[in-house]
């Protein structure tokens, strides 16, 4: 199952390896992995997305709450949240088949962010699975490169 | 006042209450040595680093206080290692302070760098690298804390060379808080009258103490706990020394290498309580059949251990004397039910059907060697260990039953680490008799300590039980692998008798069982740096002996 786990750590150098480096050192996957600073100085979130069963995220939690960097870890799987990627994907696209992409991009409320001759470069951003979804849709056409951040989430919740 | 970064840290270690210090020097560190020559602070000069961190290891365990050692930068700081993950693997506090290249040198190969906080990032509590002199202060205060507190275990502090030149306003600093660090002494999370409930409900309960029972000191706490209720104790390798190995409630140790009355218990119980043990697979064999009948509850100071490796009924998070004091404090006044006579009468038999025992006729025996030092000292020496089929056999037949009197690496199974901690024990207690019992194997993996021994008059009796092999290994290739003993026969042999003269030590050799006592007793009384070859029986076996991921009522031998 997939969990997503954000984890609130100080901002020291190494941080982020030794985060890691306990993801590894015990044999758990990591899917992906996102650090930034927060709006708290010296402090920055590391969004995590593993998939485990039940006991294993509970002992990835509690791994990661005794790192002394750690501050906090929540797990907002079950909890209402909303969660975005950001996708860059470079097409071929000729003349023929341009206006059927920009298409598919409206459909998506993709944007297009470099227009050549022979190519487009779309931009999106979304949840996993819309995501996923205008991968497909491009596929049709040929893909000539694609990057892609790891998931970001923030819990919904009224302050 | 304006102090250096060297004199910062020595004031810092003292502060902490460090009075001796484990340590090499090299070209990263001369700033902090140039000021220990000096200080009042006592330096003891290893000959390999790796000593350095088992000794401040064995300081640690037999004080219960913070072991320090200290390395140069690169190969100095990488030959901690070793000691380091031994530590952490045992939970034993420790702080490594390493010197490391000047600050605008680092990240760029230079001569001697090496990225030691990286390198030990999975086997320690916690790391520093301090590059500003402004955080040195509040980094060792830290260091202390988070290495003593809680779940114990091994800090290190990188230092440039320049941050121990350069110079700053100091003052001592009396408070300090890490921010998503804190421990409370008192904190417990779990239901203790739940705990004694489930208790009271079972017929054949069983209490495994573990090393946590030393570290948090709750030897009387755990004695007056098993009697009130009456529940017999099993240990583990850890924990030997903390339950008296007479008491009739004890059951000694289990697992691989316990006692067959130990894990038949363990295998008929209906309540396995485990304290500040961490269910290690040289305990459990197969996790998943391990007390399968039972009800398990687990008390440790660790979160993240409770149902690790065996899923358990109820968890209590917490120190263990703390958890037992409040368990006793409300037993006193809401007693449940102990009568147990029945499960008393059933372990009891089992121990007298399946006693630990060994042929005492023939050649020399290692069991006999080791019975006899525990006779000889009256159980009152403080013996540490290597790794080997010695290290079983001093686990099954020396009975301490004193705390921090029984060192041995226990997660990591260190070769090499016995001499080194009996340096550190004798260091701390020079008046107690220290006694390390090692393998021939074994101890040639540090056995340029003994330069270290002699050099500072430390009067840690070596006793080798030379087989010729290195016998862990032969016995699970004779049991195992068809008898192909590869690489495990290493009769060839420096002359242990002489090693210890060239160093300047007292080396003697026995071969013959009525040699023994005389010798133990010589060795005992004599108070110098002593090395005992004991030439023993070379095919004999640590029995029982659990195969490695069986069921623990699956034994052979013994």
């Amino acid at each position: 199952m997939k969990h997503i786990l954000s984890v609130l750590v100080n901002d020291t150098p190494g941080v982020v390896t030794r985060v890691s480096a306990l993801f590894s050192k015990r044999n758990y996957n990591i899917k992906s992995f996102v650090g930034c600073e927060t709006h708290i100085p010296g402090t920055s979130t590391l969004i995590i997305v593993v998939y485990g069963d039940d006991e294993i995220i509970e002992q990835i939690t509690k791994q990661l709450r005794k790192l002394i960097d750690v501050i906090e870890v929540s797990d907002i799987t079950q909890k209402k949240h909303v969660s975005r990627e950001l996708v860059l994907i470079r097409v071929k696209a000729d003349t023929k088949v341009r206006s059927e992409i920009i298409q598919i991009v409206d459909i998506f409320r993709a944007n297009i962010v470099d227009f050549q001759n022979s190519s487009l470069m779309i931009e999106a951003t979304g949840d996993e699975d819309k995501i996923d979804a205008l991968v497909e849709a491009l596929k049709s056409f040929e893909i000539l490169e694609i990057v892609k951040t790891g998931e970001i989430s923030m819990v919904r919740k009224n302050v | 006042m304006i102090k250096t970064g060297a004199e910062i840290l020595i004031e810092c270690l003292k502060n902490e209450g460090v009075d001796i210090v484990f340590g090499y020097p090299g070209g990263q560190v001369i700033p902090l040595y140039d000021k220990l020559y000096d200080s009042d602070l006592r330096h003891i000069l290893v000959r390999h680093e790796q000593g350095a961190a088992h000794a401040a290891d064995g300081y640690a365990r037999v004080t219960g206080k913070v072991g320090v050692c200290i390395a140069t930068s690169g190969p100095g700081a990488t030959n901690l290692v070793t000691g380091i993950a031994t530590a952490y693997m045992d939970s034993i506090p420790i702080v490594a302070i390493t010197g490391q290249v000047k600050s605008h040198l680092l990240g760029k190969d230079s001569f001697q760098e090496a990225d030691i906080v990286g390198i030990t990032m999975p086997i320690v509590k916690h790391s520093y690298i301090v590059k500003d002199i402004k955080e040195l202060a509040a980094t060792v205060k830290e260091a202390f804390y988070i290495a003593r507190t809680g779940r114990p275990g091994p800090v290190i502090i990188d230092v440039p060379s320049d941050i121990q030149l350069s110079s700053i306003e100091y003052s001592p600093l009396t408070e300090i808080k890490v921010k998503g660090y804190c421990y409370d002494d008192n904190f417990i999370n779990g239901n203790v009258d739940e705990m004694l409930d489930l208790i009271g409900k079972a017929q054949r309960p069983i209490i495994a103490a573990g090393g946590g029972i030393i570290a948090s000191g709750a030897h009387n706490e755990l004695l007056e706990f098993a009697e009130k209720l009456n529940i017999p104790v099993v240990t583990t390798l850890m924990a030997v020394g903390a339950f008296d190995t007479d008491h009739p409630l004890c059951l000694g140790m289990l697992g691989m290498h316990g006692t067959r009355y130990a894990n038949y218990a363990v295998c008929q119980c209906d309540l396995f309580i485990a304290i500040g043990m961490r269910f290690d697979d040289r305990v459990t064999g197969d996790p998943g059949q391990f007390a399968k009948d039972a009800k398990k509850i687990q008390i440790d100071i660790d979160d993240a251990e409770i149902g690790k490796i065996v899923p358990v009924d109820m968890g209590i998070v917490g120190d263990a004397a703390k958890i037992l004091g409040e368990a006793l404090k409300r037993l006193s006044c809401n007693p449940v039910n102990s009568d147990r006579r029945d499960w008393i009468n059933r372990v009891r038999e089992l121990r007298e059907e399946y006693p630990l025992k060994f042929e005492e006729s023939g050649t020399l025996k290692p069991q006999y060697v080791i019975k006899r030092i525990y006779e000889l000292t009256e159980g009152k020496a403080i013996i540490t260990t290597d790794v080997g089929e010695h290290q079983m056999w001093a686990a099954q037949y020396n009975k301490s039953k004193i705390q921090r009197s029984f060192l041995t690496s226990g997660g990591l199974g260190t070769m090499g680490y016995g001499f080194p901690a009996a340096i550190g024990a004798q260091a701390a207690f020079p008046g107690k008799t220290v006694i390390c019992i090692s393998g021939d194997g074994s101890f040639q993996m540090n056995s340029q300590e003994l330069m270290t021994a002699v050099r500072y008059n430390l009067p840690v009796i070596i006793a080798i039980v030379n087989n010729g092999y290195l016998g862990m290994v032969r016995q699970w290739q004779e049991l195992l692998y068809n008898e192909r003993y590869s690489e495990t026969d290493i009769k060839e042999q420096p002359d242990f008798v002489k090693l210890a003269e060239a160093y300047g030590a007292v080396g003697m050799r026995v071969t013959k069982k009525e040699e023994v006592d005389d010798c133990i007793l010589k060795a005992i009384n004599l108070r110098k740096t002593i090395l005992i070859d004991f030439v023993v029986d070379r095919f004999e076996n640590v029995y029982p002996f659990v195969p490695a991921g069986s069921t623990l009522d699956n034994m052979i031998g013994g």
